[in-house]
């Protein structure tokens, strides 16, 4: 018999999509294609605000191989979507919101047909007075975006009221109390810019209707449910009459959660009648789908002279962009993120949610953590300066340890920060020196920052069906993005059937077929979907001892499953038989096909009422809490203000590794777009349209400026909970990175940076500053 | 009517006439007239790299090309390059050295990486980061990437050494 690799938990196989991936095979979005189909083009707002009055669509509609024209006229009022305020239709009716925001489009029979039409459609707008930032928003007299706000469906009480979008407050203690407590206070406002996900991959959606009008969508996506809801309530249309599938996707990291143009690609089918295929530009994507948002920031903390947190205050005003999206979940969250993995007695954090004429802001890598960590990991930085204590013994007294509690209220019963701290510390030589003596122009330090995520949040299921021959197929719904889920997955559930990985395929995301996922979002599928493949997988074997209880004629407790795919006698090997055996009756002669499903939703109550009072709560139920520390050498050239990071070792809490190599992956990329994040990148807007939106004007991190040594050091708690103790990766890496970049720019240069990104104006700016003025003592 | 010209090359061997719109670039000639998807376009504007296909043995930005430009000439695309050696090492160690997340970067990582070990079989780590840099990947941090390229090349010099 063939001797298999061992490739279950633990264990680092390639992704079971490689072969196709490195042959140019895998097919994403723009590489599917269907026979006639059309393709599609849009047409783009040219006002931040203003009224549609009149489409004149007749040019556009005469052209030869025009097929279909749709604007706002096609949906109705009330068809709106959102996943926390339905607040947004398929494309603008009535009303454009954003410079950029899809107006009418057009399907046609080639591309360039279809771009000639969208230039042939005349829009006759009234302009109105736009509110381009949160501030001009919320100020008295500003003008309204969403005038019938009060109407919108929303999942939780948001507060929303004029341009307030939402408002969410997180209290415990007693914070006048935890001031008057405090031997020092420090308070600070710190600011965070847009942030571009540039998935390499721009959204696209390709959609087809049949003879009887279901409509068939492939997209760029994250979530195939959550396209199918989108879609449904903006088009006004039963679930049951759309079925969502996704190709290879070419990452996420947020930006393809919730819709971007799929309900317009399934619009464009529904009145054309023909498949429609409609691929964003570059351009187009940093116009059109969202991006991570700047927050205005305010931290004020109290401590004792001994180095005890003792009380903090956040104060958040995040930009939301026109439509809510994911913005009141990034809010909610980077409160509940925002005292951090710290003990803090005395807390008051809250913050308010803008709408504004400008371009979605929602889900990304993160989720609001990189900006409160930004914020507050600088924060205990300056405090461990002033009272000469070092960072990461600061960190150490103050963290959170198991048995402590959240902000909320929520146990911590798995926390390895203490282990996470200690390995970098160790690895990166800190108590060598923190600040290295200056070479010429270079100026060195070494950073820290620490910050926790989640793992565990909404529903899930998996179904594991053991095919005639004794292979398996498994089928979760859940999109693999690129971080290679379908792979760890497969792991998981040849681990608890004690098969090799070869046997398990993965079904492809199906609304049709696949039980329900949420989304690959929130760091979120291992640890759930995991959970549900061991369960499902449990239930296929306890039906495959059922089949070889009857046939051994023993009791199913006498048995045990062994490697292989086999099903034996305690203890006795030889005396065993088959899956493909057992399969092989159960299809043609007794019980049935053997089909393992399990379904489940994260039931962990983020707010315990007992300890914290919490107002617009928009995740009631989220955790499974997981940890990461990051040290970065970063070197500062003082005659450009350029910083560059040399070294960086970033240490995760993971649970569990399923797939070490996939979770360093993680945390290699989760630094790397951190880094971008804390050095160049910017979505800047002129006035009211984007500056920046290509990949010319808009920089992500390359090879040469990723740190030379980069040290992915994977901690392991084994979460009881967990699936074979596995937590979660997918954010980690990135949420500490901007801080602890940032702590070491500080320690080099003696100075507070509190704006992001680090710039090199910035930068030298702020060491001329910090030259200038005498060190205090 | 777009004006069509008829243009003769040869792509992964293979004759091919094609009539182009003088606008069309090869990207769109290899992509929507041949189906050869593997080169991607990530940005069109010739800064991504996802786009990467060789012609005469160079590698080039597909979406910056004009496909008239390319009469007469051999273009390669990642389809037509996996029975070269140096091709299967590099795919083999990006493979196992998990060099690749959502692999939208991959072939023109792939194809760059190819040009590099042609030229120089024996890369450093920063000879590779350099040759590499005119590639954008948003998923792995560049890390494993870079590792990848110098175990290819580890294997074909092994392979090369008697």
């Amino acid at each position: 018999m063939k001797e298999y690799i061992d490739f279950g938990v633990g264990k680092s196989p390639p992704q079971i999509e490689a072969q196709e991936k490195v042959c140019g095979s895998a097919q994403y979005i723009a590489d599917l294609y269907r026979p006639n189909m059309l393709f599609g083009a849009i047409l783009q707002s040219p006002y931040a605000h203003a009224r549609i009055i009149a489409y004149e669509v007749s040019k556009a509609r005469a052209m030869t191989g025009v097929r279909a024209i749709v604007t706002g006229d096609d949906v109705q009022e009330h068809w709106r979507m959102g996943a926390f305020i339905k607040d947004e239709h398929a494309i603008a009716k009535g009303k454009v919101r954003y410079v950029g925001e899809p107006v009418a489009a057009v399907a046609a029979d080639t591309e360039s047909i279809a771009r000639a039409a969208i230039s042939a459609i005349e829009v006759t707008y009234e302009e109105l007075p736009a509110a381009l930032t949160p501030q001009e928003a919320l100020a008295s007299g500003a003008a309204i975006i969403h005038e019938n706000s009060a109407d919108f469906v929303k999942v939780f009480e948001t507060g929303t009221a004029g341009n307030l979008c939402s408002r969410t407050s997180f209290q415990e203690g007693n914070i006048e109390q935890g001031w008057r407590d405090s031997d020092l206070i420090f308070e600070g406002s710190y600011q965070t810019q847009p942030q571009a996900h540039v998935s390499l991959e721009p959204c696209g959606a390709l959609a087809e209707i049949d003879a009887s009008g279901r409509i068939t969508l492939w997209s760029a996506n994250q979530s195939v449910f959550r396209v199918q809801a989108n879609v449904c309530e903006s088009l006004g249309l039963p679930m049951s009459r759309l079925r969502c599938l996704t190709p290879r996707i070419g990452a996420g990291f947020g930006n393809k959660m919730e819709a971007h143009i799929q309900p317009i690609a399934a619009l464009l089918a529904a009145k054309s009648r023909k498949a429609v295929k409609l691929i964003l530009s570059r351009e187009q994507d940093f116009e059109m789908v969202r991006a991570r948002h700047p927050f205005e920031i305010r931290f004020k903390t109290g401590v004792k002279r001994d180095g005890t947190l003792v009380a903090r205050e956040v104060e958040l005003l995040a930009d939301g962009g026109a439509f809510a999206d994911d913005s009141p979940g990034v809010l909610g969250y980077a409160l509940l993120m925002s005292c951090g993995p710290y003990k803090i007695p005395h807390a008051y954090c809250h913050g308010r949610l803008a709408y504004t004429n400008k371009m979605r802001f929602g889900a990304f890598r993160g989720f609001g953590v990189p900006q409160v960590a930004f914020a507050g990991e600088t924060q205990i930085d300056e405090i461990a300066d002033a009272l000469k204590l070092d960072p990461i013994d600061f960190r150490c007294k103050n963290i959170k340890k198991d048995g402590d509690h959240w902000l909320g209220g929520q146990l911590i019963d798995s926390n390895g920060l203490a282990e996470c701290l200690q390995k970098v510390r160790l690895s990166s030589g800190w108590d060598n020196g923190r600040v290295s003596p200056r070479d010429g122009v270079k100026r060195r330090a070494l950073g820290v920052a620490c910050s926790a995520h989640i793992s565990g949040l909404l529903a899930t299921g998996a179904i594991v069906r053991l095919l005639e021959d004794g292979t398996v197929l498994l089928n979760t719904g859940s999109v693999d993005i690129g971080q290679g889920s379908n792979t760890v997955l497969s792991q998981i559930c040849a681990e608890a059937l004690k098969i090799p990985l070869e046997r398990v395929s993965v079904a492809s995301p199906d609304t049709d077929g696949s039980p329900y996922n949420w989304g690959t979002t929130a760091s979120r599928v291992t640890y759930m979907t995991g959970t549900s493949v061991i369960r499902a997988a449990g239930e296929v074997e306890r039906k495959i001892k059922e089949h070889a209880a009857e046939i051994f004629e023993c009791g199913i407790e006498d048995l045990e499953i062994i490697p292989g795919g086999l099903v034996a006698l305690k203890g006795v090997a030889q005396k065993n038989i088959s899956f493909a055996a057992i399969s092989g009756r159960a299809h043609w002669a007794v019980g049935g096909p053997i089909i393992g499903t399990h379904t489940w939703v994260f039931e962990q109550k983020t707010v315990d009422p007992k300890r914290a009072v919490v107002v617009g709560l928009p995740f009631p139920q989220i955790g499974g809490f997981v940890f990461n520390a990051t040290i970065v050498d970063a070197e500062i050239d003082e005659t450009t203000g350029k910083c560059r990071v040399e070294r960086a070792w970033s240490a995760c809490d993971v649970g569990r590794a399923i797939n070490p190599t996939m979770v360093e992956g993680q945390i290699e990329g989760g630094f790397v777009q951190g880094l971008g994040y804390a050095l160049f990148e910017e979505m800047v807007w002129n006035g009211a349209a984007i500056a920046n939106p290509t990949l010319m004007d808009y920089k992500i991190p390359t090879f040469v400026e990723a740190p030379r040594e980069m040290h992915s050091i994977i901690v392991e708690t084994n979460d009881p909970r967990g699936p074979y103790g596995a937590k979660s990766v997918g954010e980690m890496g990135m949420n500490s990175v901007a801080a602890a970049i940032t702590n070491a720019v500080n320690a080099a240069l003696n100075a507070r940076l509190r704006c992001l990104p680090l710039t090199s104006e910035r930068v030298l700016l702020a060491m001329l500053e910090s030259d200038r003025t005498p060190t205090t003592p | 009517m777009t004006v069509r010209t008829l243009t003769t090359l040869q792509i992964n061997g293979v004759q091919t006439d094609a009539r182009v719109a003088l606008s069309d670039t090869l990207l769109t000639l290899v992509r929507d007239h041949c189906y050869l998807t593997g080169a991607k376009r990530g940005c069109n504007q010739g800064v991504c790299g996802a786009c990467t296909v060789l012609t005469d043995g160079v590698p080039v930005r597909a979406c910056i090309t004009l496909a008239l430009d390319c009469d007469d000439k051999q273009v390669s695309t990642i389809e037509g390059l996996g029975e070269e050696p140096t091709m299967q090492a590099l795919q083999h160690a990006f493979i196992n050295c998990g060099a690749f997340q959502c692999g939208f970067c991959t072939s023109g990582m792939l194809i760059a990486a190819l040009a590099l070990l042609r030229n120089n079989p024996r890369p450093s780590a920063d000879d590779v980061r350099y040759a590499l840099s005119g590639n954008l990947c948003r998923c792995t941090g560049y890390k494993k990437i870079v590792e990848a390229v110098l175990s290819a090349s580890e294997a074909i010099s092994d392979r090369n050494t008697p």
